[in-house]
């Protein structure tokens, strides 16, 4: 079951980085990015996933449990927030291409200039 | 009240919290005058923090007094000191030079966010060199590299856009590889931290896990570094992007992922990985070895100023790694004190084209003839720089090539290759500056297209000017005084090779 995780992982940064090499649509190529990134989001949750373990909030009186690795998940958050910016960053420079190009496809903005 | 030990933290948290303030400051100027202020400010921290250093002392800063392996631990030594006198020098003097520039490229009302996110981006490249862990550099990383986006985005030639959204894909693919690497590290060792990681993957059985890490990490940041054949984005984005922005950015924001390269891999891999340190040098050497060739070799055919010196830098980058890929003391002190020079050669540089940018809208060597005549002062600083950047003896550039090639005899293989290839690229570098040289000076303005270019003198703005004067000379004092970046070099080198054994 842990595996399926990496498995998935693996697959979806494939995907991912085929998009943003292959498309030649910018807008295409952001989602390729995004996929690309939410793969790794991936991975940092699969890896904090231990064996039996529950959320990580001691409650006095309860007996002593497994708890599962709350550290990548915080990572994560702020990978995630990072992700945001970028691609939100990124969506931002292709409306100013689009405004001053008329176009989103990579090889006409190239025989523009 | 002593501040000194807290200065490690201030380096990063002024920058970064004057960056919103400065959005504030409308009235014109203003935002110029903060801004200014606050990077000189931190400029001042660098070289407080440098002086400690010099004296032997080592930084280390418990964010919110959580003890290091599980709080965030910032630190400063000898590595982390020379490439913060680069960053903080390059945002302070470029920011200085910036008002005259800036007016003339960006609207008035854009201008505060302009310099906001010069802060940012400051503030980013400041927080990757002092953070101690590895997840604040990929946050920090990141922060610099949006604010990086911006600023070069935010000039007035339309061609910046599609460079910068090249730019934003590469750079987010080698953040994210490098993300992906720390990852694998953290699941192997359970930590984050630098120096805590260091001694907990001796522990780990199972290396594979690593190699991959050590794969994705020095992939993602030779992509962020611009390593030849992973620099694609990089002489556009240099070429399009606003005059004082390349300034900035040439100077140190590269050398900054070079620096997380060389430190990850000489502190945590090396140690850890039985042969790893051959297979990063026989990874790197040819690379930087083709990128040093072929870099040059296009710069030489280069027709337009600010992307020959863009391919440039692509080729000096080469010369860092290659220091740092002789994994001996005398080869990573000679690329540590090429971070320093070259900054200096290049910031230099780039400064005397925003000062020719002044006048001549068209920066193509075709149109910049007789430059000379309408802009002395300007074309004589470009050509002080240029002998830096070639390595002519009295100039910066000379010391951290001279010592390269000392590092390069000492190898034990392809020692006389390693030469001739250093010396055939300085050969390049001269034809490539002579004909930034000629075009100044030895070739008349007949050309009526370029209205501007009609007799009298015009020189740039004072202050612009001045900071270009002020780097030019520094070529060369550094060139007859090269102590302080040789000394902090062999102590990087130290740091960077005292757990080898």
């Amino acid at each position: 079951m842990e595996l399926l995780g990496y498995f998935v992982f693996a697959v979806l940064l494939m995907i991912g980085l085929y998009a943003v090499i292959s498309k030649v649509n910018l807008v295409k190529k952001l989602i390729g990015l995004s996929i690309f990134q939410s793969a790794v989001f991936l991975m940092y949750i699969t890896m904090d996933k231990v064996e039996g373990g529950t959320a990580p909030i001691i409650v006095k009186g309860m007996p002593e449990q497994i708890y599962s690795n709350p550290l990548p998940q915080v990572l994560i958050l702020t990978a995630i927030v990072v992700g945001v910016s970028t691609l939100s960053l990124g969506l931002a420079i292709v409306v100013r291409i689009n405004e001053s190009y008329g176009t989103i496809e990579e090889d006409e903005i190239l025989d523009a200039d | 009240m002593d501040l000194t030990p807290h200065l490690p933290a201030l380096q990063v948290v002024v920058p970064m919290l004057a960056a919103p303030l400065i959005v504030l400051l409308k009235p014109r100027g203003l935002a110029w005058a903060g801004a200014t202020a606050v990077a000189m400010l931190s400029f001042c921290i660098a070289i407080a923090m440098t002086i400690d250093v010099l004296h032997g002392r080592i930084f280390t800063y418990q964010m919110g007094g959580w003890a290091a392996p599980y709080g965030i631990e910032l630190s400063v030594d000898a590595f982390s000191a020379v490439l913060l006198l680069v960053v903080t020098g390059a945002g302070a003097l470029g920011m200085l030079a910036a008002h005259a520039s800036v007016d003339k490229q960006i609207e008035l009302e854009r201008q505060p966010l302009f310099y906001s996110a010069w802060l940012l981006a400051l503030a980013g490249l400041i927080g990757i060199v002092v953070a101690a862990d590895a997840f604040n550099i990929f946050v920090f990383m990141e922060i610099s590299s949006l604010a990086s986006y911006v600023l070069i985005a935010g000039g007035p030639d339309r061609r910046a856009l599609p460079s910068v959204f090249k730019y934003l894909i590469m750079g987010t693919i080698g953040a994210t590889f490098y993300l992906i690497g720390v990852g694998l590290v953290y699941m192997m060792t359970g930590t984050l931290n630098l120096a805590d990681m260091e001694v907990r993957i001796q522990e780990v059985t199972d290396l594979n896990p690593v190699l991959v890490a050590a794969g994705f990490i020095t992939i993602g940041l030779a992509l962020k570094a611009a390593v030849f054949p992973l620099h694609v984005w990089l002489p556009n984005a240099y070429t399009h992007a606003p005059h004082m922005v390349t300034v900035f950015l040439a100077a140190c924001g590269t050398k900054v992922a070079i620096y997380v390269l060389i430190r990850f891999d000489f502190l945590v891999f090396q140690t850890a990985l039985p042969g790893h340190s051959t297979q990063f040098a026989s990874f790197l050497m040819p690379l930087a070895i083709l990128g040093i060739v072929v870099a040059s070799a296009v710069a030489v055919f280069e027709g337009h100023l600010k992307r020959l010196l863009g391919t440039s830098s692509v080729a000096q980058i080469g010369y860092i790694v290659l220091g740092a890929s002789f994994l001996s003391a005398a080869g990573l002190s000679a690329s540590v004190t090429h971070i320093f020079n070259h900054a200096l050669a290049k910031g230099g540089l780039f400064l005397a084209v925003a000062c020719l940018a002044c006048h001549y809208r068209d920066l193509r060597l075709s149109q910049l003839r007789g430059a000379a005549k309408t802009m002395p002062w300007t074309a004589a600083a470009l050509v002080i720089c240029g002998l830096s950047l070639i390595g002519v003896p009295g100039t910066a550039g000379f010391i951290s090539k001279w010592l390269l090639i000392n590092a390069a005899m000492a190898q034990d293989n392809y020692s006389v290759l390693l030469v001739a290839v250093i010396l055939l690229s300085s050969l390049m570098a001269v034809v490539y500056v002579w004909r930034i040289v000629e075009t100044l000076y030895f070739t008349s303005s007949d050309n009526l297209a370029t209205a501007d270019s009609t007799a009298s003198v015009r020189e740039a703005p004072l202050p612009l000017l001045l900071v270009t004067w002020l780097v030019a000379l520094a070529n060369i004092g550094f060139g007859f005084f090269p102590q302080l970046p040789i000394s902090l070099s062999n102590g990087a080198a130290g740091v960077l090779l005292g757990q080898l054994p």
